[in-house]
């Protein structure tokens, strides 16, 4: 992705997103004027729905749970130089692997070591997903980008096939499996904080809220103390510093693409054995799509990607809530929004980075950008990409 | 080699170039050049990289503007804009690296941007007429109907030269022509180009081979550092004064401070026949053998685009050679299982690459980051579970910018916020210091590009120092004088093989001069690689 | 299979490979220029809407085309200024164009119709009802694209700038001509075939939108492009075998499958994965070589 204008860190950082984030939210507020609605309405009531009760917190970390897995997915990816769109066909294979896991071997095992195992499966299933397209783009070249999506679809269609069939429950007519025995079935918020006398709503929040704050951990860990870590982010930025480093780039990339997809996979733990306890299709809902965003508002890094998915999270549940109460809201809305901010992050990241820069020259007018070019010629072209491509 | 007599005075020269001067920020591309090139003549513009050639002629075809001087074409003055401009005045220009789609056919590549009509096949027949004719007159043989990718080099450069005549071309320049052909493409193109010019077309030719200079042309002007320093008709110089004019009076006397203390010792570097060929087939290091011992600089000097850097990539692990061996202390190393770069760092070999911002650093990581770049596997920087010892990396950092007095000597600021001669010296201090037992042959190119005078010192300094220690240091640099300073021993490449090995007392600029432009050794000349970048 | 099964099998094939063919030429118009577009669906759904809603509103074929047409290009024009004009990263471009456009069309038509996000059924005046052996009119004018777009791309020097462009945008620069505007151009053409297939969708094929109607097949269209190796003509075939499976599949629900391959029936869902998995062994090179235009992808910036 390239960058043509050296701003200052701290406008890099903090400035030029909350810049890209408001004309999103702008954009918002014309669609919401559009269908008849008050913006300011829509976005206090949202965020009532999104924070202002215990359930709808709980409601909001859930939804945040399965964001951080693939926010962190798209993002580690993304430091190895790869843009993993998989996101949601990992998160569904995965989903499968915590599910076998769970119906073949729940009746047996305890919960202590059957939920790890489930872990395992999840991450299992999701890097095994991705390990094709990663090996094609290593190896063959294949576009990454768009193997991704293509499997997307080839596991939509795996799994539809399954569910009608070989893992259909027994003399169910719904398209799912049986349901997942207890051990398989991990603690959601509200048992444990019963069990200890704590009232609370019954929510879909569960433990896994716990893990993936970990896994956000973890991935922090992984990408700036560990070498391997430190090899992967060398292959993204520069893949001939990381030939002159001795580094093997194409291992890098399947090995970043595994991880990436392993942790998309780990969404199957939050859904499933979180949440719905058995297998379904369609669980994953867009939620690869979100950790795009998710990734791109956070700036790819740990701490970010888990605010961001806070946010999304509250979008999520705050739009269900808007669902019930103004009749022409729909979660869509949400959708929309999500998109918009891919635009205005993503795309768009940078058009406003002149304009920003020239503001922060008026402002502190010593502080001249260092562009690497200093010429005199008019044909020149700068680095803030001042002219037309 | 007989030239044409230059044309009359009273004939109006082709090209009058008035006192042009450029400046690119902090240099002096272009200062106060005069040049004037008779019509229907071949006039040669010659000079070390770096001399001002291409800024010259961006400026008269179009690319960018002088900053003061002026131009006269047939006698009118002119204002060349952009090129649509300078192609409207009869200029036509044949780049170094041609500008061809290669999927097409060459009769498109030529078509494109200057279509007679809408409708492909009407267009085609039209140009293919005019193309016809010209092939006939001029004798550029061309396969219009194949397409570019299949074309060899030479059929290549003739397209793009039939391009420029298509579009009424009368001045012809043509960017270093022969870097990519084989001497009989060469011959060729010297036949075509005689042609072109009984046609009454003016020709310039930019290069650095004082031969072809000498078998081609009418008139010839030597830049060096920006300006003229000789200029008139072939017939009145010899290669000797061509060379010496290009080369100048660089050998510094002052090499005190240079001259070892001890003897040489045993040799920690030897390198057999090693044979590396391109994408494209051409032999870029032809052949090469020679060794380096414990205690000595060893330079090797050649205009840029011979074959050294990629020596260097091959030295350094970064390119496998198709044939050739290598020693390295007590490792011998074939073609077939060569050294890689992480192996080579074992080997106690370090490299600092000849592009940086490429190779040589991570520009968005931390200086820290970039202090551990190529090391990130050594016990010293991450334990055997993976975890990189931050704290020790740190100190290290610390040590190296404050040894080679790096500025500003923050271990956490980004790499691209200093400056290129502190980019430089972090580089430099990583190779010396980071490995765990100091290395002892150190390959490194252009040490001192884009830096400042300040730490050009210090940096040869610590070369000299490296050398002083028992250690011995391999330095390809485009720059005589630096090798000059440095070297005790220096060898010439000319087209991928060592042409010329002089020890620093017996370097004097005629004999460099000649070595460095191809003269003064018998060899089979395989072909001359173009400049493009290569690892290392 | 008798004649009757065979003609149905064709017309089925037919009426399902059209907005595929007008997307996938879309696509290849503007990859030949040299900007990926991974929003064909996008385009495609929010055009879809567009037709829908206007043809229910006005109540007129020609507004609710040109309405269709108008949206397409627009999020062509978007699509160029992020990225012809501003460098921006094509990939991610399509996608936010994707996903904004999915919501969108929900949310407008929950709020315009209140019917769940779907567009009132049209009548048959609103509608292109069919014109000539069964098929209407548009699924005629996406196969005359075709020749079309061959000739514009091969037989004119227009065609020829593009594709140059594609490929190595500097020499068309320093041949002086203007790499923008031959990429706009050709975006501009991609947002009016997007709309075409868009439009094809509500007013020829169905009798409304609802949400998320196009199901994929904007992707469906980009592989077909990439399976056809960028070319007009490969990529109709693509579309018509793509087009042909999607036809194929539903006749063999329940069809028993021979007691070699485990008995059971072929499962519906291999028939819909296999244009997916057919591009990506494509990509991995093993069916023959796939060469994308040489500068795809790649902004471009004038070097001097």
């Amino acid at each position: 992705m390239s960058r043509p204008v050296e701003l200052p860190r701290w406008m890099e950082i903090g400035a030029l997103p909350l810049v890209n984030l408001m004309m999103a939210l702008a954009v918002c507020s014309v669609v919401l004027a559009l269908v008849g609605l008050a913006p300011q309405q829509v976005f206090t009531m949202l965020l009532r729905g999104a924070f202002g009760s215990a359930a709808g917190w709980s409601y909001t970390l859930f939804y945040a749970t399965t964001f951080i897995f693939t926010g962190l997915a798209v993002a580690v990816a993304f430091h190895g130089g790869l843009f993993n769109i998989g996101g949601e066909g990992q998160a569904m294979i995965g989903g499968l692997g915590c599910s076998l896991a769970a119906l073949f071997l729940g009746e047996h095992w305890p919960a202590a070591i059957l939920l790890p195992v489930m872990v395992l499966a999840a991450m299992v299933g999701g890097a095994l997903w991705a390990a094709i397209p990663a090996a094609l783009q290593a190896w063959r070249g294949s576009h990454i980008v768009i193997t991704t999506i293509m499997f997307n679809f080839i596991a939509s269609a795996l799994m539809a096939w399954l569910l009608v069939g070989p893992l259909k429950a027994p003399g169910s007519m719904m398209v799912e499996t049986a349901a997942f025995p207890a051990a398989a079935r991990m603690p959601s918020l509200h048992q444990i904080l019963n069990d200890v006398g704590i009232e609370w709503p019954r929510t879909p929040l569960n433990l896994t809220a716990l893990i993936a704050l970990g896994a956000a951990i973890a991935v922090g860990i992984f990408l700036w103390r560990t070498r391997t870590g430190y090899e992967l982010r060398t292959v993204g930025f520069s893949p001939d510093a990381a030939h002159y480093a001795g580094i093997r780039s194409r291992r890098q990339i399947v090995l970043g693409m595994l991880i990436s997809g392993g942790l998309a996979g780990l969404v199957g733990i939050n859904e499933l054995a979180g949440a719905q306890h058995r297998l379904l299709l369609d669980y994953v809902l867009g939620a690869g799509f979100t950790g795009i965003a998710v990734s791109l508002i956070g700036r790819n890094h740990p701490f970010g990607i888990v605010l961001a998915s806070i946010l999304f999270g509250a979008l999520y549940q705050g739009g269900a809530e808007l669902a019930f109460e103004l009749p022409g809201f729909s979660r869509d809305m949400v959708t929309t929004l999500q998109g918009l901010i891919v635009l205005f992050s993503g795309a768009m990241a940078y058009v406003a980075a002149p304009a920003l820069g020239r503001l922060h020259r008026l402002v502190r007018p010593e502080h001249l950008p260092s562009t690497g070019l200093q010429t005199q010629g008019s044909q020149r072209t700068t680095q803030s990409g001042q002219r037309d491509g | 080699m007989t030239s044409r007599e230059p044309a009359p005075d009273w004939v109006v020269p082709a090209v009058q170039m008035a006192a042009i001067s450029k400046r690119f920020g902090a240099v002096q591309a272009n200062q106060a050049i005069s040049l004037s090139v008779a019509a229907g003549s071949i006039h040669g513009i010659v000079g070390e990289n770096g001399a001002g050639k291409s800024t010259l002629m961006a400026i008269l075809y179009g690319f960018t503007q002088a900053d003061s001087g002026t131009i006269a074409i047939h006698g009118q003055p002119v204002e060349i804009s952009d090129s649509r401009t300078a192609i409207g005045f009869g200029i036509g220009m044949v780049h170094q690296h041609f500008l061809l789609v290669e999927s097409l056919s060459a009769l498109d590549n030529i078509l494109l941007g200057a279509e007679p009509d809408w409708q492909l096949h009407r267009a085609r027949a039209r140009v293919r007429g005019q193309l016809e004719a010209l092939i006939r007159e001029t004798g550029l043989q061309v396969d219009l109907d194949a397409r570019v990718a299949d074309l060899p080099v030479g059929e290549r450069q003739r397209l793009e030269i039939l391009k420029a005549l298509l579009r009424g071309a009368r001045i012809l320049i043509l960017d270093e022509p022969t870097a990519v052909l084989t001497p009989q493409e060469t011959e060729q193109l010297f036949v075509t180009l005689r042609r072109l010019r009984a046609s009454g077309t003016t020709i310039l030719v930019i290069t650095h081979k004082l031969k072809e200079i000498m078998a081609l042309c009418d008139a010839v002007t030597v830049l060096r550092a920006g300006e003229v320093v000789f200029d008139g008709p072939i017939a009145q110089c010899s290669l000797d004064q061509l060379a010496h004019a290009m080369v100048g009076r660089r050998v510094r006397l002052e090499r005190q401070a240079s001259v070892p203390a001890e003897p040489v010792g045993e040799v920690l570097l030897a390198a057999e026949n090693l044979v590396w060929k391109d994408g494209a087939g051409v032999e870029r290091v032809a052949g090469v053998t020679f060794a380096l011992r414990s205690g000595e600089i060893v330079g090797i000097a050649g205009v840029a685009g011979n074959g050294q850097s990629e020596l260097l990539a091959l030295l350094s692990g970064m390119l496998k050679p198709q044939t050739g061996r290598l020693r390295l202390g007590t490792s011998t190393l074939d073609a077939t299982d060569w050294i890689d770069p992480s192996m080579a760092r074992r080997l106690r070999l370090a490299h600092v690459p000849e592009d940086r911002h490429r190779f040589g650093v991570v520009l968005p990581f931390a200086t820290w980051e970039n202090a551990v770049l190529g090391y990130q596997r050594s016990r010293r920087f991450a334990s055997a579970w993976g975890w990189m010892r931050r704290k020790v990396a740190r100190t290290a950092t610390a040590t190296m910018l404050e040894t080679y007095d790096v500025r500003p000597p923050q271990a956490d600021l980004r790499t691209s916020k200093f400056s290129g001669g502190n980019q430089q010296k972090l580089v430099l201090a990583r190779e010396a210091l980071a490995p765990e037992q100091s290395p002892q042959v150190l390959l490194v190119g252009q040490p001192t590009r884009g830096v400042d005078i300040g730490a050009i010192e210090f940096i040869h300094g610590r070369l000299r120092a490296m050398r002083d220690a028992r250690g011995a240091v391999l330095l390809v640099s485009s720059e005589l004088d630096e090798i000059l300073a440095l070297s005790d021993r220096v060898l010439v490449m000319n087209q991928g093989t060592i042409v010329g090995e002089l020890a620093i007392e017996d370097c004097t600029e005629s004999a460099l001069g000649r070595l460095m432009a191809g003269v003064g050794a018998e060899r089979v000349a395989p072909r001359q690689a173009s400049a493009r970048e290569i690892p290392g | 299979m008798d004649e009757a099964q065979l003609t149905s099998l064709f017309a089925s094939t037919l009426r399902v490979s059209t907005p595929l063919i007008f997307c996938a030429l879309a696509g290849l118009l503007s990859e030949r220029s040299g900007v990926i577009d991974l929003g064909l669906e996008g385009k495609m759904l929010l055009s879809a809407f567009a037709a829908g809603a206007a043809g229910a509103v006005t109540g007129s074929l020609t507004l609710a085309l040109a309405t269709a047409l108008l949206v397409g290009m627009a999020m062509s024009m978007l699509h160029g200024y992020a990225c012809v004009s501003h460098r921006g990263d094509q990939v991610v471009l399509g996608i936010a164009l994707t996903m904004t456009a999915a919501g969108l069309s929900i949310v407008l038509g929950i709020a315009w119709f209140k019917q769940g996000g779907q567009t009132p059924p049209l009548p048959d005046t609103v509608r292109v009802g069919p014109w000539w052996l069964g098929h209407n009119a548009l699924v005629y004018l996406a196969l005359a694209m075709v020749p079309a777009i061959w000739f514009l791309l091969y037989r004119t020097t227009l065609g020829l700038r593009l594709r140059a462009t594609g490929e190595n945008p500097a020499m068309v620069d320093a041949a002086g001509l203007s790499v923008k505007a031959l990429r706009y151009g050709a975006l501009a053409c991609n947002g009016l075939l997007c709309g075409l297939a868009g439009s094809y969708l509500v007013l020829a094929q169905g009798a409304n939108f609802s949400p998320h109607m196009t199901a994929g097949r904007g992707y469906m269209a980009l592989a077909a492009m990439i399976f056809g190796k960028w070319h007009p003509l490969g990529a109709l075939g693509a579309c018509i075998l793509f087009g042909f499976l999607d036809a194929v599949a539903i006749r063999l629900q329940g069809v028993p499958l021979p007691p070699e391959l485990g008995g059971g029936a072929v499962p519906v869902q291999a028939i819909q994965a296999l244009p997916y998995l057919m591009t990506v062994i494509l990509l991995a090179g093993f069916m023959g070589h796939a060469r994308a235009p040489a500068a795809l992808g790649i902004p471009y910036v004038k070097e001097r």
